[in-house]
């Protein structure tokens, strides 16, 4: 594998601490991604030489933070290919992204009657607004649903996906299942049926080149979290267009034009969307991720972890008694593994791991509907990134082997 | 790499009441039950409590979760029957206090029986919700539950 991604953890400390006397092996990037010190230095610089409130003041330092700012406005406008910085609307993650979609956007355009169509394979996030925004507008959510091989059915879509529907929103990748779905031909449907698309990139801005013109996606969603960035930090991206129609949610300081006693004006799209002081720092280091990931390359950073999956999933195939979820294809699975082990509950697998110094999610990862589908309370999901190493993957496996061994003991 | 430190964890005791639990069932002339989530897992677990009187006659529970919220399950369906309802809710915070790793009394031992094994819990923190579930749903059941 290239030189690129040898001795990362000079960037990310953390990934040299120990777990309960073990080399701490950390594989639930999906959950979160650690941070590298690029980004934590580039906060720290800049509330030690540039901190100040932004688009308030008139003096040197506001200019800077506020230029600071904006500057990043733009990185992220290139790094997904938006039409315009304008398109960026900064916000705390992509549940508030996706919320702030259904509740702007959605009760300006779903109407009683209309159909919301989404997928089982949804995160809780990109389901519940959809949930509430059909219960308040009298409109009906469908779901699509899974091929055998627990990838997505697009005849189901296609079926599902009529006239009626104001509104597609689904995820790029799963965060359960790991796969990722054809989003530039389901805007394509969807847009031939004058349907609006909303995608879900939580799972996979981090791990893919995504470019919002070539999907065609009108909004797009993702957090800082899950970028190497810091939390509180999150992106909604919208069609120029789509945003200047939508009204504000929040009400505020930053995002008005004019205030009179009784009246109010906001400002155009993206500062109407960002009422109050934002997640400055966040912002700052959502630019140094972003430098980060673009300095070793998307193309790179997919081929590493595609690499990676591909090196893990015979290895966890081999394991006697592991059910994988999802796709029997590797490369499906976009670095995101979730399993079972036998009849053993996740958590007592995790807890196991845990001891060995391997942290993975156990649980519905806010996937509750899919996990009925799956016909199962909750799984093991193990989710890599390019700073894990294949010596990681070892253990991992190794550690796998060790816990089904402890309980097969156990139970006799 | 070793799975030593798990053995404090999943005792033969443990291991037994997760495999065999005692009183998994649903009592349907119960004078109260409650149903409690594990949120992180979507473990379920309700609890049935029969009162004659003021004493807990019975105790049962219903739900799907890991080792450790059955075993603790069972355990509390034993540790509880008999009990005065006063008894009863103290018997739950000393299971409370004895997971998170406090001393509890010898009386209170005495009513938590093969639970007290449970106090190894305080071990492993991220497994402190697991084992309380069961308790928490009692202790609801006990003051009024539905
Ligand atoms: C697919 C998907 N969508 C949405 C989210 C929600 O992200 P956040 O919690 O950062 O808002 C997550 C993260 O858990 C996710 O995996």
């Amino acid at each position: 594998m290239p030189n690129k991604f040898k001795n990362l953890s000079h960037d990310f400390p953390i990934l040299k601490r120990k777990i309960n006397d073990e080399p701490l092996v950390y594989l639930d990037n999906a959950a979160t991604s650690q941070t590298p010190n690029q980004v934590l230095n580039r906060i720290g610089d800049f509330y030690q030489h540039s901190n100040a409130n932004v688009h308030r003041g008139v003096y040197t330092l506001a200019n800077e933070a506020t230029a600071a700012y904006e500057q990043v406005r733009n990185q992220v406008a290139a790094f997904i290919n938006a039409p315009s910085a304008k398109s960026i609307v900064y916000t705390r993650s992509t549940t508030d992204s996706l919320n702030l979609i259904a509740t702007s956007f959605g009760n300006l355009v779903v109407t009683q009657g209309d159909e919301i169509l989404i997928t089982i394979m949804e995160h809780h996030s990109n389901l519940i607004p959809w949930q509430q925004l059909a219960k308040r507008k009298h409109a009906t959510l469908r779901y699509v649903e899974l091929n055998a091989d627990q990838t997505l059915d697009m005849a189901d879509l296609k079926h599902k996906l009529t006239n009626k529907t104001k509104l597609v929103a689904i995820t790029q990748t799963s965060n359960v299942l790991g796969v990722t779905n054809p989003i530039k031909e389901i805007a394509k449907l969807a847009h031939q049926h004058q349907a609006y698309i909303v995608v879900d990139a939580a799972q996979s801005v981090a791990h893919q080149k995504v470019d919002v013109q070539d999907l065609d996606a009108d909004f797009l969603t993702f957090s800082g979290h899950k970028m190497l960035a810091t939390t509180g930090i999150g992106v909604c991206y919208g069609k120029p267009e789509l945003l200047a129609e939508m009204p504000p949610v929040q009400f505020g300081g930053e995002m008005i034009e004019s205030v009179s006693r009784t009246n109010a004006t906001w400002q155009a799209a993206p500062w109407k969307f960002e009422a109050g002081t934002p997640n400055i720092g966040g912002v700052i280091g959502l630019g140094a991720a972003i430098d980060y990931l673009s300095e070793i390359g998307m193309a790179e950073i997919n081929a590493r972890e595609q690499q990676l999956t591909a090196y893990l999933f015979p290895k966890l195939t081999a394991v006697n008694k592991l059910t994988i979820y999802g796709s029997k294809e590797a490369s499906q699975h976009a670095g995101i593994i979730s399993f079972n082990l036998g009849q053993l509950h996740p958590h007592d697998v995790a807890t196991g791991l845990d001891m060995l110094g391997v942290e993975v999610r156990a649980g519905h990862h806010c996937a509750q509907p899919l996990m009925a589908t799956l016909g199962v309370q909750a799984t093991v999901r193990a989710s890599l990134s390019f700073y894990n190493s294949v010596e990681d993957l070892d253990r991992f496996v190794q550690a796998i082997q060790m816990v089904k061994e402890f309980f097969a003991g156990e139970s006799k | 790499m070793s799975l030593n430190k798990l053995n404090q964890l999943y005792m033969a005791v443990v291991m037994d009441h997760a495999s065999h639990p005692h009183h998994k069932l649903a009592l349907p002339d119960a004078t109260t039950s409650v149903e409690l989530h594990n949120v992180s897992c979507g473990d379920d677990i309700r609890a049935f409590i029969l009162m004659k009187d003021d004493k807990v006659q019975q105790v049962s529970f219903t739900g799907n979760g890991c080792t450790i919220s059955q075993a603790s399950a069972s355990m509390m369906t034993d540790a509880l029957a008999g009990l005065t309802k006063t008894e009863a809710v103290a018997g739950c915070e000393a299971f409370f206090q004895l997971v998170m790793g406090k001393q509890i009394s010898t009386k209170a031992k005495a009513w938590l029986g093969d639970a007290e094994i449970l106090g190894s819990v305080a071990e492993f923190p991220a497994r402190i919700k697991c084992a309380t579930l069961a308790w928490h749903a009692a202790q609801e059941a006990l003051e009024g539950g539905n």
